[in-house]
């Protein structure tokens, strides 16, 4: 029996151990690199803290930073679901009137590729520092949103639009029981995107207000630790950021499986 | 029960689907259109069906003419229509797949009974609460079947309906089929490009010459029903297919 061979004949529990085991074993490995080449090279905490100061510097810190974590989550989130708001709103809006989409949409796009590095400083001058940092969420969030579930609701079956017709379905109809059916799929898929732009829409923001604003978010804490050349607080922090944009994810992956598992081929692929 | 005029089909890119189609549905009967693909069999299927409009003609409904087929929502309602493919909502259970008529006609609970006794006619009682990926292909076409029979409509009309089946799930579905027709008194038209199927199902065959589609002529398939396998391999059987067969080779030359 080959190698190939012997892999296909896995069993799935094996397989999926696996996948969960292979890259927690690659992270230990990095850290204790990391422990090591800091040990042998003594390398100085305020150019490169090892991965135990970090630690330490998490537990000992924890009372400042996770203050700043639950600020940059609520901004996250509250700018997460108003892009799913908006981008399924306005996807919806475009899909029901012409004269709509072709007013707005150029601005959808203007708005998706101007940076939101330039945009953020401009929007912090003229709204409020939370408004303008979940204003900043929102923008480079909404836009896979609308995208996405723009696609769906136009890849309806066309058949299956014909029968509507047939049976004399209202417009509400078609919208409510055909095409956002139809589209759930994408529109999941969009969320899943906006989930981490959001949070990079948040960071971005807390970085540009800076030390002018009064912020407390996470991004605000890695600029400031910065200044002090608090290094191990800076990577305590970019450990916290990653550790909620994994969660985002995942929390996301979860919703989408659900809600798909019954019917759609992409959540299907695990289960044969 | 429906009647063609005349009727003319061109399509915005210029193609003419149908040049003066006449033909008449009676109340009651299995009627099949044969032809070969893209001879506008179910352009003609779509426009008796108020799915798309015709060029020129006129489609005349029982008594009254209509210009564009059954507008109003009582005549809709006598119709039901199923597709080459099963054309079935991936996002929904069988039940409410078979339920999609009723409720876009504002029946609620009260549909139940029916799409119960719908799903059972069809032989996928055990299946309601099943999507529709976990059926096969013949079960999925069962499935569309029961939704087209649910709002007892009065015309039945199927776009090659078995075409992509295998011929051992084809040959049960045409029995199912004239079991159906036999029991609820529908009137069927049956487009379909299988002489052999035409002739085992129908009553008359209506063959039509290539694009663009007129009827060419008209065979009565006398044998009586119920049909079976003992049809399916007699004399008389294999004497209607060579008609049928070389009627329509007459059409394609025709063209």
């Amino acid at each position: 029996m080959n190698a190939a061979k012997a892999s296909k004949d896995m069993s799935p529990l094996r397989e999926r151990m696996l996948r969960m085991l292979l890259p927690i074993l690659v992270l230990a490995a990095g850290v204790v690199l990391w422990h090591v080449l800091v040990r042998l090279y003594d390398i100085p905490p305020y150019v490169l803290p090892g991965p135990l100061l970090v630690g330490a510097t998490l537990i000992r810190d924890w009372a400042v930073l996770s203050g700043s974590l639950l600020a940059t989550l609520a901004t996250t989130i509250e700018g997460f679901l108003l892009a799913a708001l908006g981008g399924i709103g306005l996807a919806i809006l475009f899909n029901q009137s012409r004269l709509i989409e072709y007013s707005l949409y150029p601005y959808a796009v203007i708005l998706q590729v101007t940076p939101i590095v330039a945009i953020a400083p401009l929007l912090l001058i003229y709204l409020p520092q939370q408004a303008a940092v979940l204003a900043c969420a929102w923008i480079v969030a909404f836009f896979p949103v609308l995208a996405n579930t723009t696609l769906g609701l136009n890849s309806v079956d066309r058949n299956l639009a014909d029968l509507f017709r047939l049976y004399g379905a209202t417009r509400r109809q078609v919208l409510t029981e055909l095409k956002l059916p139809a589209a759930l799929p994408y529109i999941l898929a969009g969320l899943k995107i906006a989930g981490g732009l959001s949070l990079i829409g948040a960071v971005v923001a807390e970085i540009a207000a800076g030390s002018a604003g009064a912020g407390s978010g996470l991004a605000f804490r890695i600029v400031e630790s910065g200044y002090r050349l608090n290094i191990p607080r800076m990577f305590a922090a970019l450990l916290l950021l990653s550790v909620s944009g994994i969660a985002i994810f995942f929390a996301l992956s979860v919703f989408t499986h659900l809600l798909l598992r019954r019917w759609h081929e992409s959540a299907l692929a695990g289960d044969t | 029960m429906v009647a063609l005029h005349g009727v003319s089909k061109a399509y915005a890119n210029g193609v003419l689907a149908l040049d003066g189609l006449s033909l008449d549905v009676r109340g009651g009967e299995f009627l099949s259109l044969l032809g070969p693909s893209g001879c506008g069999k179910s352009t003609a299927l779509r426009l008796i069906a108020g799915l798309t409009d015709r060029t020129s003609g006129t489609i005349e409904w029982m008594q009254h003419a209509r210009d564009k087929g059954p507008r109003s929502d009582k005549d809709r309602h006598e119709i039901g229509f199923v597709f080459q493919d099963p054309t079935l909502m991936p996002w929904a259970t069988v039940a409410a797949n078979v339920q999609l008529p009723l409720k876009l006609q504002g029946l609620g609970r009260a549909a139940q009974p029916r799409v119960e006794a719908a799903l059972a006619r069809v032989g996928l009682s055990r299946f309601a609460q099943s999507y529709p990926r976990e059926l096969s292909g013949g079960m999925k076409m069962r499935a569309s079947i029961a939704r087209a029979l649910v709002t007892e409509p009065r015309l039945l009309l199927m776009d090659e309906p078995f075409a992509a089946l295998d011929e051992i799930t084809r040959f049960r579905l045409n029995n199912d089929l004239l079991a159906l027709w036999q029991t609820l008194g529908k009137t069927v038209v049956f487009v379909t490009h299988s002489v052999f199927e035409s002739v085992y199902l129908s009553q008359r065959v209506i063959v039509m010459t290539p694009r663009p589609g007129r009827v060419f002529t008209e065979l009565s398939i006398d044998a009586a029903y119920p049909r079976d396998e003992r049809f399916r391999t007699s004399a008389s059987y294999v004497a209607y297919c060579r008609r049928v067969s070389e009627a329509l080779a007459r059409a394609m030359e025709a063209a």
